[in-house]
């Protein structure tokens, strides 16, 4: 069991953020994300695009924008639980709360505090009549562990990133692999696309464009799949494996049952006072709440995740007097025990 | 600058005939948004950079739409039940000649 006072469900911007203001109030976080990496949209959806309402940044990529939070907050040393996406939620007699992720890990704190964002990212399944029917026996959306294509007859369909790195690598593991996509041009980085043209030319990988995977074939397990190029006949190819890579969307997922009020696909929170849900001691912020008058702003975020926080002190300490201290005058004092404050003024004597 | 006149199916088959200003340097997506014809969290996903297809329309009318950028065709490229009449909202800018411009949002995918 992991324990911790603030449990943040998201590892977006907003959550990340919140690590530091608890850490100025001396509580610790632990973050849950369904991404196997921190940032969320940030750095799922848009990590090379600027944002230019950052307070202070004229111009920040959004992937720097991840970096500068995380070593913003390492020095809080929060815990982070990623690639698996929070599940259920139990209220404890002692008003504590256990979330458990899909693949059982249980956490358990005090308070929660959801900044999810517009929910976790699912896989975008293709709508092909019968792939539900494959899933697990030779449909992935998701790679999991490239040891199951070994020496497989594998075909990748998609145009970005993950497609074009995925055909990549798994030219040294499995033993065919064939790339689909509707057009010539691919989205990905630049050396992808030209190692996929390299690949392609040494005859490691077979280009079918631009095409699309219009069926799948097989009684139990995937067999084949059947490939419509422009113009053309149908193609059978014979396969293992069929992986449909087009990306991620998000869905607010298991959350939206946990017994929050939900407007609009979002969760209504008191803006007058903390952001706290209509469970006591579950808040939500960032993207993911709604109240009269919300802007999906990154900086709007930062905002909740503040004042979050100082309610959740209260929570916690309900008897300890406290008054908000500003980091100038305080400093920052993490929990690896550094410290870092402003200089002291250096004091001359005129003689 | 006055209002045009634009009619959108949402993605339940019901037709809305809105009102859409020139003037607010507006898209398609921010539109269908302001007047709540798509479900929140279910269309401009990504803000309106063409990263996600999530606002994707088919335009029924002949108006003359503004060319696609790469960004946008390749982004429909790996979208779904795409049609040879598909377009990302966010990419189309409300300008005086989009009077009586017709469109269907595609379904949710």
């Amino acid at each position: 069991m992991i324990k911790t006072d603030i449990l943040i469900i998201g590892a977006g911007p907003t959550g990340l953020f919140a690590v530091f203001e608890a850490g100025l109030l001396k509580l610790k976080c632990h973050l849950i994300d369904a991404l196997p990496q921190p940032g969320g949209q940030c750095s799922e959806i848009y990590p090379k695009k600027p944002i230019y309402d950052i307070p202070a940044y004229p111009e920040i990529l959004a992937g720097d924008l991840t970096t500068k939070l995380l070593e913003q907050i390492s020095s809080f040393q929060p815990g982070f639980t990623l690639g698996e996406r929070a599940e259920t939620i139990e209220k404890l007699e002692d008003n504590t709360f256990i979330v458990t992720t899909n693949k059982g890990t249980k956490h358990s704190a005090p308070i929660v505090a959801i900044a999810g964002g517009l929910g976790s990212f699912e896989p975008r399944k293709p709508p092909i009549p019968n792939i539900a029917n494959f899933e697990d026996s030779g449909i992935e959306y998701i790679i999991r562990d490239p040891e199951m294509y070994r020496n497989k007859k594998v075909v990748i369909a998609g145009g970005g990133d993950s497609a074009l790195d995925w055909a990549i690598f798994l030219t040294d593991v499995a033993s065919e692999v064939s790339l689909v996509h509707r057009r010539n041009e691919f989205r990905g980085a630049l050396d992808s696309v030209d190692k996929v043209q390299e690949l392609k030319n040494a005859g490691k990988i077979n280009m079918i464009t631009p095409a699309e995977v219009k069926g799948i074939l097989g009684d139990e397990k995937v067999t084949g799949v059947s490939i419509i190029k422009n113009g053309e006949e149908e193609i059978i190819l014979e396969v293992d494996h069929f992986i449909p890579l087009f990306g991620l969307s998000p869905k607010l997922g298991p959350i939206a049952n946990w017994g929050l009020d939900i407007e609009k696909n979002a969760i209504k929170v008191n803006n007058a006072l903390d952001y706290q849900t209509n469970i006591p001691g579950i808040y939500a912020i960032g993207d993911v709440n709604t109240y009269p008058g919300k802007l999906k702003l990154i900086l709007c975020g930062f905002h909740e995740a503040t004042l979050m926080c100082q309610s959740a002190y209260k929570r916690i300490h309900p008897n300890k007097k406290y008054v908000m201290k500003y980091t100038t005058v305080g400093g920052v004092e993490g929990f690896d025990g550094s410290k870092k404050e402003a200089p002291k003024a250096v004091i001359k004597k005129i003689e | 600058m006055s209002d045009i006149s634009i009619k959108i199916t949402d993605r339940n088959g019901t037709l809305h005939e809105i009102q859409a200003p020139t003037d607010m340097a507006m898209n398609i997506m921010e539109i269908v948004k302001s007047y709540e014809l798509a479900e929140e969290g279910t269309i401009g996903v990504c803000g309106g950079m063409a990263m996600c297809a999530s606002c994707q329309c088919y335009v029924k009318s002949n108006h003359e739409l503004p060319e696609m950028s790469p960004d946008e065709d390749l982004m429909l490229a790996e979208a779904f039940h795409v049609e040879d009449n598909s377009r990302l909202g966010c990419q189309i800018h409300i300008t005086p000649a989009l009077d009586g411009l017709e469109i269907e949002l595609a379904p949710e995918s």
